[in-house]
Parts: C-alpha cells; structure tokens; sequence
C-alpha cells in the first residue's frame, strides 16, 4: 500500500467540478511539486488530501486512513499529514512557543514540559529560537512561515502538505523559506507541494506533477518533466512562468 | 391563567391609533431633518481643523451621547420654561429628539466624510472627469453608498425612540397607548397591540429602505 | 410646599443611582447568559434554530424598549405572576441586552477567519478544542469594546424604568422636581450623574477597542 492513493477523485463546488477525475500515488519519502495555472485545481487537491474538503467521488487514502469512507477519523488523518498554507494561519492570540505546543498538548496530550522542548527544538530549527515568545504580528511573512512549518512538522507527521508557500512573501523573504523547507527535504520528509519556484521544483522534488483544468496533465521525473515537457500545454505553461 | 383577553374593546380607537401613527411617521421625518442638519454641521465642525470649532462639537456629542434621552427631554420640557421658554409637548419632542438624533447622526457623517479618499478623486481627474462630474460621482454617490445602511438604521432607532415622548404627553403612537388605556382599562391588550404596531412599521421601513437601496446603489452599479 | 433643591436632594439622587447601576448590572448578567444562548442559536448549523434566533432578534430590535417594559408589566400579572416594577424591569432590560449582545457576539465568532478554523483542523484539532482554543479566546478579544460599549446603552436605557414607577435615579429625579419645582436643576445633576458613568464606560472601551486592535 502506497503513503497516498487517490482514485478516480471528482470534487465540484456548486456546478463548477474543480477535480475532474484524479489518480495517483505516492511513496514515503517523495517529495512531489505539484505545478499549474492559477484555478487548475492545485490547492483544491491537496485540501482533499487533508480532509478540509469533501469530494464527489472517488477515492483517498493517506498514510493508512480512508478520508473518504463515511464517519473516517479526519483528525488522525491530520495528525499523519501536516499542513502548511499560503497565508501562515499562525494562532495571532498566541506566541511562537504557544502556537507550536497547543496541538502537541491537545492533540498529542504532551505534558507542559515535553510540549515545550519539542516546540523549543522545532522552533531552532527554522532558525528563529530568539523569536519564542514573539507574537505572530511582531514577525515578518518569512519568520511566520517559518514558525508554521515548525508549528506543523512538530506533530512528526508522515507526510508534508504545502501550498504555495511563499506566495505571499516579499521576494527577499522567498529564500529563508525555501531553504528551511529544503532541510526538511534533506531530512527524508514525504513532502507534496504547491510552488511557482520551478528551480526549486527542479532541484528538491523527485518527481513533478503539472495540473490542468482539473486533471493530471504530465506527471514524471522531475527534471525531466521540467526540461523536456511532452505537451504543448506544460511548454507553455513554462514559458509563461520563466519569462 | 383564566385571563379574557379583550383586544375588542379596543377596536373603537382605530382611529386615535392611525392618529398616533400619523403623527410618529411625521415626528420621525422631521426629526430625521432637523437631525441630519444639525449632525452636518456638527461633523463639518469637528473634522475643521480650528479647535475652536472641533472641541465644541466634541462636547455636544459626548454630552448628548453619555446622557438618556428622556433626561434631555426632560431638561427642555420642565427646564426650559423656568428660563422663560414654553413649549408645547410636541415641540419639545421634536426638539430634544433632533438635538439628540444630531450627535449620532454626525458620528454617521464624518464616517462618511473619512471614507472619501484623495487619491479617488485624482483618479477622476486623471480620468478626464470634471471637477463637478468627480464630486458627484466619485465623492458624493460613495460617500452616501457608504453611509446610507447606517442611516437607514439609525432612522428606524429614531421611530422606535420616538415613544418615549410619550412619556411628556406627546399624542404619536405610544402616547395614544396611554390614552386608551385610560379610557378602556385593558393595559396589557393596548401595549402588546402598540407595541406590536412598531414592529409592523419596523419591518416595512426596513423593507422600503433596502429596496431603495437596490435601487439606487445596486441595480444602477450593474448597469 | 415648595421647598429649595437641596444637600438632600443630591444624597437621594446618589441613593436611586444605586438602582440605576443595579438594574444595569441584573440586566448585564441576565442578558449576557441569554446572549450567549441567542448567539449560538445564530451560528449553529440548523436552519430552525438560526430562524428563531433571527426572529427573536428582529422582534426586541424592532419594538420600543418602552413597550417591551410595560407588555413585561402589564403581562406577567396576567399569568399569575405579581411583580414589581424592579422585576419586570429588570427581565424587560434583560431580553433586550440578550438581543444585543447575541448581535455582537455572533459578530464577533464570525469574524475570527475561516482560515483559523481551517489551521486548528489541519493540526488534528478535533472541533471542541478548535473552537475553545483558537476561535473563542480570538473571539473574545474582539467582542470586549462593542461590548462595553453597549453597556453605555444599557445604562441609558435603566431611565426608561422610570416610566413604569420603579426609583432609579430618573424617577428620583421627577420625584425631587415635584417637591421642589427646579427642574432644571435637578434634571441636569441627573444628566451630569449619568454622564459621569456613560462616559466613563465609553473612555473604557475605546481604550479597549485601541488596545486590542492588535490582532493578539
Ligand atoms: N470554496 C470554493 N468555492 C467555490 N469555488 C472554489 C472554492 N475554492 C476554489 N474554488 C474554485 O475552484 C477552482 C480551483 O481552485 P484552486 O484554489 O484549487 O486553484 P489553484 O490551482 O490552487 O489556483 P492558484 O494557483 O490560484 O492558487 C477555481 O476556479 C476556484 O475559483
Ligand atoms: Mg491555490
């Protein structure tokens, strides 16, 4: 059985289908970079993988779990996959060191203590152990994305979700971002993520999956895929986005 | 409970009730009016950068603001006429209720006044608009855009309010409550009718002023 | 006999502000915990029950406060029930804030973002710990100014219980000026003690409002 196994997924909001029959699978330990035009469906995909949407039809199973079969534990399929978004979605009410230690308390029922010491490690590693007691509106886009990842990977999930992470980022805060996610990368995180960065598609995925209009259009090796496209649609697609 | 409810008796005294409705319809335009002038003034004081003029308009709304309606009622009903000023019941009303509607209704305004931008109006004037197209346009019809929810709120608060000038012996809607109960003894079917009646007018103003609202805001964006 | 408003006078006007305070505050709790039950009536995902909340709304909304008071004084001896002017003043009052406060408070839940929602479910938060540790303590933080804020209404609006013959410090008030015939006086020590307490609620709340304009 792979980490993930989507079958025949078709997702609709109102009349519109978004999904239009997706299929795939994944290892542990790919790291997957998942490309396309705006609207093609990317976010959509992996807000099913995650259980924060509800499909038409069709098939998920993450790392073990049903998402799609009536009454599925969608929280323990949370906890297997974590989730990074676009716009950081930090707790603002609560600072650095408490949005990362909440879920482990709530959802992980850590003591105090070990909450605070994996939060304390986590937070180091993105680099911002000077920032613990820091509240997210004290921090740059960077250093709150940072803190999401962190906040995320502390869960030890099995699988990694991003959604075009840094997106929303002043271009000189791009860099630290990707390089955090780069470490996690190295480290042999299953990871599947939105990006607009081709080069670091190139460099850190193994494998490229570009999406159109609601379907898988190409899906192999990475760089392969992004050198040498085999469809009119990927060509342009990446002649639009390097130029 | 082997109460008779009797809202029978009261059907003799249709006509004291279109009165009393008559006349918190008129009561509440008027103040309405009188209200939206004196706010105008008072929220064109207090954006003026003279504070000779702000700190007063700050004062009047703050004091009428932080003070009960029927105590300002009161202090221009009874007060007033120890200072040699008699009014009858209705004028006072409409008195003390515009000088009260003014202070909330300049708080209305100078939100308005705050939403226009200047950079708005650059862009009309780069877009060849005139400086009297560029008012309308793009000063004005979204200011009021902007305000108008408010204001229509704040005009069916009013009507509500009014019913406390009853309590001077005004003769609108909650007064001829008053009045009827006198005559019939039936206080819980007049009030629970009265009061009622206020939800019935409520409700169509609410309606009226959003299909206003369509109208003017909406369907003309659209078209 | 007529008689000078006097040192009296104020002390008896001090005495009926208590009641004022007093039905502020009765209306406060009894409104605040009806509130929270009208608010989550308004939210819930059950079409009926948001249905009533908005019906119950609409009808305190779109009725004098003075008419509530006297339907509630009128009323309740109907059923069998004797009150004095305290009790139905005090339960008139009470639905009426409920009302308000339902208002603020479901407008407050709602605008603590869907995104937040989304972030403690993507953390494995099952829907309790969501909204007890991530939406509510943002919520709350958002609802204290307009919530202060319609305490000054609230205070304003115990004068109404005037009319219904209950002493707080207006029916004080009109009874000082039929002793004394000095209105003027009298009613403008009245406006000036509401002033001090509307006043100060309001300071209280747009201090509030600055200080957690700040998301945190
Ligand atoms: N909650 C929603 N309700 C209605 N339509 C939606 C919703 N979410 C997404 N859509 C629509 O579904 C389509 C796919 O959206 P999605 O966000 O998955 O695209 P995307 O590939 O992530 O695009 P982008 O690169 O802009 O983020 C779009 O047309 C979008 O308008
Ligand atoms: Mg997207």
């Amino acid at each position: 059985m792979s980490l993930v196994e989507l079958t025949d997924i078709h997702k609709s909001f109102g009349s519109v289908e978004v999904l239009k029959g997706i299929s795939m699978t994944m290892e542990q330990g790919e790291i997957v970079a998942i490309i396309g035009r705006s609207g093609s469906g990317k976010s959509t995909l992996l807000r099913c993988i995650n259980g924060l949407e509800s499909v038409q039809s069709g098939r998920i199973q993450v790392a073990g779990i049903e998402a799609t079969k009536p009454g599925a534990d969608l929280n323990a399929l949370r906890q297997r996959a974590g989730m990074v978004f676009q716009s950081y979605n930090l707790f603002p009410h609560l600072s650095v060191e408490r949005n990362v230690m909440l879920a482990l308390r709530l959802v992980q029922k850590m003591s105090v203590d070990e909450a605070r010491e994996l939060a304390h490690a986590m937070v180091a590693k993105v680099g911002l152990a000077e920032k613990l007691a820091a509240y997210p509106d004290e921090l740059s886009g960077g250093q709150q994305q940072r803190v999401a990842i962190a906040r995320s990977l502390a869960m030890q999930p099995t699988l990694m979700l991003f959604d075009e992470i840094t997106s929303a980022l002043d271009p000189e805060l791009v860099g630290e971002v990707l390089k955090v996610l780069e470490g996690v990368a190295r480290e042999g995180m299953t990871m599947m993520l939105v990006t607009h960065e081709m080069n670091f598609a190139k460099n850190v995925a193994d494998r490229v999956i570009f999406m159109h209009e609601g379907r898988i259009h190409e899906d192999g090796p990475a760089r392969e895929t992004l050198l040498e496209p085999r469809t009119e649609e990927l060509r342009s697609f990446l002649s639009a986005v390097l130029h | 409970m082997n109460y008779n409810f009797k809202f029978k008796a009261l059907a003799p005294y249709t006509s004291e009730i279109i009165d009393g409705v008559i006349l918190t319809l008129q009561l509440s335009a008027v103040t309405m009016l009188l209200g939206l002038a004196i706010g105008l003034a008072v929220a064109i004081a207090s954006i003026s950068p003279k504070s000779a003029l702000r700190r007063p308009a700050r004062i009047y709304v703050e004091a009428i603001r932080n003070t009960p309606l029927i105590v300002q009622l009161f202090i221009v009903f009874f007060g007033l006429p120890t200072l040699g000023i008699k009014l009858g019941a209705n004028s006072a009303a409409l008195i003390a209720l515009s000088i009260n509607l003014g202070a909330y209704s300049s708080e209305i305004l100078r939100a308005g006044f705050e939403s226009i931008r200047p950079s708005q109006i650059e862009a009309g004037r780069s877009l060849g608009l005139t400086a009297a197209q560029t008012f309308r346009h793009v000063v004005l019809f979204p200011a009021i855009k902007s305000i108008y929810p408010a204001l229509a709120s704040q005009f069916v608060l009013l009507m509500l309010t009014t019913s406390i000038v009853s309590s001077i012996g005004a003769t609108e809607l909650f007064g001829q409550a008053a009045f009827i109960d006198s005559r019939t003894y039936r206080s819980f079917e007049v009030y629970a009718l009265i009061t009622l009646s206020y939800l019935f007018l409520t409700l169509a103003f609410r309606s009226l002023f959003s299909a206003i609202y369509w109208l003017v805001f909406v369907r003309r964006s659209r078209a | 006999m007529i008689r000078e408003f006097s040192l009296n006078d104020l002390v008896f006007m001090l005495e009926a502000l208590r009641w004022t305070v007093g039905l502020a505050i009765i209306a406060t709790i009894g409104g605040g915990a009806l509130g929270i039950i009208v608010a989550v009536l308004r939210v819930v995902a059950f079409k009926p029950a948001n249905w009533l909340a908005i019906g119950y709304i609409n009808l305190v909304q779109g009725t004098p406060l003075l008419g509530q008071l006297f339907v509630f004084f009128f009323g309740l001896p109907l059923f069998g029930i004797q009150v004095d002017a305290w009790v139905a003043a005090s339960l008139s009052l009470s639905i009426y804030a409920s009302a308000f406060f339902g208002e603020i408070w479901r407008g407050s839940l709602q605008s603590v973002s869907q995104r937040q929602w989304e972030a403690g479910a993507a953390l494995g938060l099952n829907y309790w710990q969501r909204l007890t540790h991530v939406v509510l303590p943002q919520a709350l933080r958002i609802s204290i100014a307009p919530t202060v804020g319609f305490l000054v209404q609230l205070v304003k609006n115990t004068s109404l219980a005037a009319l219904i013959g209950f002493i707080e410090l207006t029916r004080a008030s009109q009874i000082i000026t039929a002793a004394t015939f000095a209105p003027l006086p009298v009613y403008t020590t009245a406006a000036a003690l509401y002033f001090i307490i509307c006043f100060s609620l309001s300071q209280f709340s747009q201090r509030l409002e600055r200080r957690f304009h700040v998301t945190r």
